[in-house]
Parts: C-alpha cells; sequence; structure tokens
C-alpha cells in the first residue's frame, strides 16, 4: 500500500519529464506502437482542437487524506500545493465572465484547502449551471470540523462527484486505503440523508468508477446497474450515476504499470480499444483545466505533466477565451487513456 | 522457433483466424459476439459462465481472456473463484459418476 506521493519518496516519475521520455521510449520508439499523434492523423482527427469552452476545471490544490493507489496527481497529505485565496480572486474574475456552464473543482481533497468555503460561496453568486465538487468522500468523516460539509454543499447546491472504485470492501481498500470503504459507504449515507442522491432529488449525487488494477473499465451503464444494486441492497445507498474513468498512465498509475510489469500489456490493450469517435469527444476539446498556481491546461492530466496549453495565454491572470478558443491541443501517449473503448473524461463515457 | 506451445502474444492474433477462411472464420465471430450480447442471463453472468468453462476447457488463452473480462466487469476474485469451482465440481463429478459405470462392471464379472 502506498503511504507517501511519489514526491515525498524522491521517485524519479514524480518529475513530468521522466514520465514523458518513459511514455515515448520503449513501444512507441520503436514502431511497435503508433504515437498518438499519428493515430490522430490515421484516423483523420489531426490536429485535434478546442472547441466552445464548457467546462472550467479548477484543482485548488494537491493536499489530500488520501494516497491512493493509482492516483495522478500523485496526491497525498504531503502534498504542500495550494491555491492562494490571490489566485482563487483572478479564477473568481474568469468564473463571472465565463460563458462555461459547469465549474469543477478538484484537488487533492479540495475541501482542505483552507479558503475553500469561501471560494464556493463567492463562485456560486457568479450563476454557474452546474458547480461541481470532487469529494472524496471521506474527508467528510476525516475530522469534525468536516462533519457539516453535506450540508455546506447542500446549502450552494453543489452537485458532488465522488470517486468509488468498488461496492465491496477489499477491492476499494486495496486501491484507496485502509478504512477508506467504511468511511466512504458512511459518508454516503450522510448525503443520502440530507437528500442527496435520492431518487427525483435536485441534490445531485453522482460516483466516479475507475478499475481497481491494469484493466479498462467495462460497460458504464452496466456497471452503474451492479453498483445501484449493490449499494441498496447492501447499504441502502442511493446515487444518481456513475462515471466510468479509465486509468491514464501517468503518475501512480504509470509507476504500479512498470513496477508490476503490467506498462506494455496496457498500453497494447489502450492502443487496440481506440475509438475514434471518443478521439472526436475527448473533454479536452471543451474544458480547461486551471492549476493550483493558476497555469492553465487542457486537461488535469496535462497538467501532471506539465504540458501547458498551445496558446499565447498561459495563466489566469490574463486569461481571455477567445484566446484559447480552438487552440490545438496538447498530446501525449497518455492520450490513449481517453480515446478507449467508450472513451473516457471527468463526466466519464463520451462514445 | 519457439519452445512452448502457447504463446500469450497468440491471443491478440485470435481474429486472423478469419484471414484462412473468411466466410467461416465471420460466422463464428457473428455467433459469438451474439452469444455473449444481454439476454436472458447478464453480460456480467454470462463471463462468469466463460471464465468456469474455460477452466473446463483448460484453455490458457480463454482463461486469460476471461479473467481480464471478469475484473473489467467488478467481478470480485471471491465471485471468480466460486465460478472456478462449480467448474471443478461438475469435473470431479464427471469423473466421479463415470465409477457407477465401473461399479456395474466389476458386479458384473465378480462372483
Amino acid at each position: 500500500m502506498t503511504q507517501k506521493s511519489l514526491h515525498k519518496r524522491n521517485n524519479q516519475l514524480a518529475q513530468s519529464q521522466k514520465q514523458l521520455e518513459f511514455l515515448a521510449n520503449g513501444i512507441f520508439k520503436t514502431g511497435e506502437l503508433p504515437t498518438f499523434k499519428n493515430k490522430l492523423k490515421d484516423t483523420g482527427i489531426a490536429p485535434l482542437t478546442a472547441n466552445t469552452l464548457e467546462i472550467l476545471q479548477i484543482n485548488v490544490g494537491y493536499m489530500c487524506n488520501q494516497v491512493c493507489e493509482h492516483c495522478h496527481v500523485d496526491a497525498g497529505p504531503d502534498r504542500k500545493e495550494i491555491m492562494t485565496k490571490e489566485t482563487m480572486l483572478q479564477c473568481l474574475d474568469v468564473i463571472k465572465n465565463t460563458h462555461a456552464h459547469t465549474l469543477d473543482l478538484t484537488g487533492g481533497a479540495p475541501e482542505m484547502n483552507p479558503n475553500f468555503r469561501w471560494f464556493v460561496e463567492e463562485a456560486s453568486k457568479a450563476g454557474i449551471k452546474d458547480f461541481i465538487v470532487r469529494s472524496n468522500l471521506t474527508i467528510i468523516r476525516a475530522n469534525k470540523k468536516y462533519h457539516d460539509l453535506p450540508e455546506f454543499f447542500k446549502n450552494y447546491n453543489i452537485h458532488v462527484v465522488s470517486s468509488m472504485p468498488h461496492w465491496t470492501q477489499g477491492k476499494t481498500d486495496k486501491q484507496r486505503g485502509k478504512g477508506v470503504f467504511n468511511q466512504s459507504i458512511q459518508a454516503l449515507k450522510d448525503l443520502n440523508a440530507i437528500g442527496y442522491g435520492m431518487p427525483d432529488s435536485k441534490l445531485k449525487l453522482d460516483l466516479v468508477y475507475n478499475p481497481s488494477g491494469a484493466f479498462l473499465p467495462a460497460n458504464q451503464s452496466a456497471m452503474e446497474k451492479d453498483f445501484k444494486s449493490a449499494l441498496l441492497e447492501d447499504f441502502g445507498i442511493h446515487f444518481h450515476q456513475l462515471f466510468a474513468i479509465t486509468n491514464l498512465p501517468i503518475s501512480r498509475f504509470l509507476d504500479y504499470l512498470i513496477a508490476s510489469d503490467n506498462y506494455e500489456d496496457y498500453m497494447y490493450a489502450l492502443v487496440e480499444a481506440y475509438n475514434p469517435q471518443a478521439a472526436k469527444s475527448v473533454m479536452c476539446t471543451n474544458t480547461l483545466s486551471i492549476s493550483w498556481d493558476g497555469y492553465l491546461y487542457d486537461c488535469d492530466f496535462n497538467q501532471m505533466l506539465e504540458l501547458p496549453v498551445n496558446s499565447k495565454v498561459k495563466h489566469i491572470s490574463n486569461y481571455n477565451e477567445d484566446l484559447l478558443n480552438g487552440r490545438t491541443i496538447v498530446t501525449s501517449q497518455h492520450c490513449y487513456g481517453c480515446t478507449a473503448g467508450a472513451g473516457s473524461s471527468c463526466q466519464g463515457s463520451v462514445a | 522457433m519457439q519452445k512452448t506451445y502457447y504463446d500469450p502474444a497468440d491471443l491478440k492474433k485470435f481474429s486472423k483466424i478469419s484471414e484462412w477462411n473468411e466466410t467461416l472464420g465471420e460466422k463464428f465471430f457473428d455467433y459469438y459476439g451474439k452469444v455473449f450480447e444481454e439476454g436472458a442471463l447478464t453480460e456480467r453472468e454470462k463471463s462468469l459462465i466463460a471464465l468456469a468453462v474455460s477452466h473446463t476447457v483448460q484453455c490458457p488463452y480463454c482463461i486469460d481472456a476471461y479473467t481480464g473480462d471478469a475484473l473489467q466487469r467488478g467481478i470480485t476474485k471471491e465471485e471468480m473463484m466460486e465460478a472456478l469451482h462449480v467448474s471443478a465440481a461438475i469435473r470431479g463429478g464427471a469423473a466421479l459418476v463415470h465409477g457407477v459405470q465401473m461399479m456395474n462392471k466389476v458386479n458384473k464379472l465378480e462372483m
């Protein structure tokens, strides 16, 4: 079980450059597998460009109370990168002026940012249609100061999206840490108790499923059916939708793939499952990711690989939607993860 | 020439079987695809049956494929092992039930 981030362990994969070098070499360098760029060209999709912005995703810090095995952020209690109030104010200016319909706060555990509640209060005044907070659930039970989070979310009509890798304790705890399953179940019950996730409730509670190992997710709607019946039968828990997300071969998941000798097979599986329909609808075409220090990326994964947007505008302080729309998306081999099968995005399948 | 009969990489080449007889190959894969679609049984149930049968017919390719398929579907290792024991019970039972034939023969031949 991972107890510390790659950064804390001084693992070479803590450096984004090392990850990119690893991904570019081996099976891709020898031509055994086509590079993602060539695959896009071969399927007539290059260059991949950004359409009108619909989703603004803000990462308010890498600090987290969990150290999940697969975490692409390499988040954990030892990560100190936290968005400052000054950067939040710059984000608020953008939120108030953007035409994006969705605001998506993520981390780490976003709730651990000391200015999280203030930011939610201020951002909610902008009248965003869908205001998402990606909560890991256990944070709600981690400390007394977080116990009222469900009520706080309700007050601002927050759409809660939470990770839940499986409906059984064994699989969940193995990936996310001992005790995570029971705490997550309790947190889901707390959310259900005030109306979150209940049938016909406007308080949206969605779960995110990602595979607990070196394999791709199955059909999203079939998984949703299984999750719903198991959580209801075993714990009386309700939720709305399940988003199935493919694990991308970066950061801690890449470290796991290499250490377990699964890297090549996993990349073969991703390339074999490449779906041009999914490639046309990847989330980077309508999403912009803002890092804790205010820099702009095509997605959260590019943020972690330190691959900034291909635009004159690089930072939230000189944000310009017109200049960002139509930009060429920055890609690397990890992008195969979003284009495999039914596709993968922060909102689940795309094709 | 490789020195083992089974190569895991051959599983990826399965579809190439059609190259030497397109008509029959395509018919097989059409049929195969239809068999595993949701019907009276769910795809999940069919995956578990396939996993159990893979062990009964002792097909290493099938075991690899359907272990992966089961994991993708969120099937737990406990469920997988139970399915395998069903396969083992039937296989063991199949051997044992022939013991009746043996007993019949002994009873017939012995004084």
